[in-house]
């Protein structure tokens, strides 16, 4: 664990980094330590926050101080390798793509010379994994797209972007989980809602769970939402 | 019960401690900037301090008693009235059936708190009832409060009963402290000071002026000031924010997040703002000069158990303070056909 770092957020959140890269290997260590925390539930700490490369704790200083946590995070680090992660978990992720669910199709495949079916082909082939969720609630970071369909953002963002919306971002891909403005390529739309502040679990998917996109017809969409 | 909302002021927002333990889910926290101030307020009506209360920005709100209510205003020094009449802040005030209480103006600080005794009694959303104006969630409807709102507003306690009804008397508090001409913000270096020359940390981050920037809110404060350079144009990968974060973005001019950041970000944080002093950056505005001072985060720790032990012993001494409930009393005298509003106060 040469490279791990114990960075300090002020007083009351450790953050540890595993390096400086995005890659599977690193996010699996930032899981690993978050499940060893889960499971040794030590009083005192409040949240995590899992990132690409690093995993924030956030803890109540008051029960817990900065010395005693960054003990007891060294001592956990040497059992890192012992940790089994849980199995592969992949979502089905229903996308209508193109139409007016997705208004860049067209545009992202001219761009590489293909048709649409071939970009759609190319996009829902792989099973992509959540490196982290971020920037708003339920968005998910995802890796392992392929480079053959990376498109620059639009030239001008659009101002509103509706919730469930896929999109292309040079060489990532993502869902909207909240409807917000973006400069993202939008491909497709899902029916399903990645974020419900109504629903028992508000948010659909965690860090560590990997994306497979199903095409599906606009008339199967629509079926979907009601 | 509930109270009507006649004119919502410039950004009133109901908040509590904030919405924890979705982080890792992408949901920011949001709750009060100045929790200090906060918990003072809910003190005043004999509220814990996880009761909502309304988070004025600058100019707040006029609002009107639907019944006999105690409320309470701290944070900043505004001018409040009732029924017209001007009124103290950082006192337990009784408002009767069908008056109104109404901000006219700010004269330090930024954000002040309404604390009703009951609290405000907004649905929760996921275990709180901070309004977060991204996901319009929280507080009423998760936006800020206009004309024609009505709040509803939870059961007083049996202590804040009587001091309604007179038989006990009203809390009364001093104000809380409030920002000078330059207000020093101690910081703990880090998470990503190794961006940075210590020469620009010492000289330059630890020694500069800076001037909080109009676009500022409560997702974050821009500073304008000497530019803080990075050592290389080195990226780095996204990760974890938290209240106090003190974002350096590339044109060198300080971000510092508040408490509606977002949960992580891309840009290197260069230190974060110690939580003591947190409530004191919340009442800067746009236009006020900070400094940072570094400490470590022992020191950080340290002030920070202190810092909550004094707040402890304030609380306890306004549950035990004491003043005499003002006795004004307001008539409608008709003299010669002509009306006349009279107000009578017992000395």
């Amino acid at each position: 664990m040469n490279n791990v770092k114990i960075l300090t957020c002020g007083d009351k959140a450790i953050s540890v980094e595993f390096g400086q890269e995005i890659s599977l290997d690193i996010n699996h260590q930032v899981t690993a330590l978050k499940m060893l925390l889960d499971k040794a539930s030590i009083s005192g700490i409040e949240e995590m926050v899992p990132t690409y490369c690093s995993l924030m704790i956030i803890y109540d200083p008051l029960v817990l101080n900065y010395l005693t946590l960054k003990d007891k995070l060294v001592c956990m680090l040497k059992d890192l390798n012992s940790v089994e992660l849980p199995e592969k978990q992949v979502i089905e992720i229903p996308v209508a793509y193109g139409g007016e669910y997705g208004p860049d199709l067209a545009e992202v495949a001219a761009a590489h010379n293909m048709t649409e079916e071939e970009v759609i082909k190319i996009h829902s082939a792989p099973e992509y994994p959540i490196y982290m969720l971020g920037f708003v609630a339920g968005f998910p970071y995802l890796g392992g797209m392929d480079k053959s369909i990376a498109t620059p953002r639009k030239q001008s963002p659009r101002l509103k972007i509706e919730s469930g919306s896929v999109g292309i971002a040079g060489e990532q891909t993502g869902i909207y989980s909240v409807e917000s403005p973006g400069g993202w390529q939008i491909i497709g739309r899902t029916p399903l809602r990645l974020y419900d502040a109504d629903r028992e679990k508000p948010v659909l998917l965690s860090a560590g769970q990997y994306i497979k996109f199903k095409p599906i017809t606009e008339d199967e969409f629509k079926a979907m939402v009601e | 019960m509930n109270v009507k909302i006649i004119n919502g002021g410039l950004m009133t927002t109901v908040q509590d401690m904030g919405r924890t333990g979705y982080q890792a889910s992408g949901m920011q926290v949001s709750g009060v900037m100045d929790q200090y101030s906060a918990a003072i307020a809910n003190a005043l009506v004999d509220n814990d301090k996880y009761a909502a209360v309304l988070e004025t920005t600058f100019l707040g709100p006029e609002l009107e008693a639907e019944s006999d209510c105690l409320v309470a205003v701290a944070g900043g020094s505004p001018d409040i009235l009732i029924d017209g009449q001007a009124a103290d802040c950082y006192r337990s005030l009784v408002l009767r059936k069908g008056q109104k209480l109404k901000f006219t103006g700010m004269n330090h600080g930024m954000r002040s708190y309404i604390a009703i005794a009951g609290g405000w009694e907004v649905p929760p959303v996921l275990g709180s009832r901070s309004t977060n104006l991204k996901l319009k969630i929280g507080g009423l409807d998760g936006r800020k409060l206009a004309a024609g709102d009505v709040l509803p507003v939870g059961e007083p306690s049996g202590i804040a009963r009587e001091i309604i009804a007179g038989t006990k008397p009203a809390r009364i508090t001093t104000m809380t402290q409030q920002p000078g001409d330059v207000t020093d913000i101690r910081v703990v270096l880090g998470p990503q000071d190794n961006y940075f020359d210590d020469e620009i940390i010492k000289k330059v981050f630890g020694k500069s002026i800076y001037t909080i920037a109009n676009e500022s809110d409560r997702m974050g404060y821009r500073l304008e000031g000497e530019p803080i350079k990075r050592r290389d144009a080195k990226d780095m990968i996204t990760d974890g924010i938290v209240f106090g974060s003190i974002q350096i973005p590339p044109n060198g001019q300080p971000i510092v997040m508040m408490a509606d950041h977002q949960t992580t970000g891309g840009y290197p944080k260069i230190a974060t703002v110690i939580s003591a002093d947190l409530p004191i950056l919340a009442q800067c505005t746009p236009g006020m000069k900070i400094r940072f001072c570094i400490t470590s985060v022992a020191e950080a720790q340290t002030i920070y158990i202190e810092y909550v032990k004094k707040l402890a012993a304030r609380l306890e001494e306004i549950h035990h303070s004491a003043v005499k409930q003002s006795a004004i009393k307001n008539f409608n005298l008709k003299i010669n056909g002509q009306l006349f509003q009279v107000s009578v106060e017992e000395i």
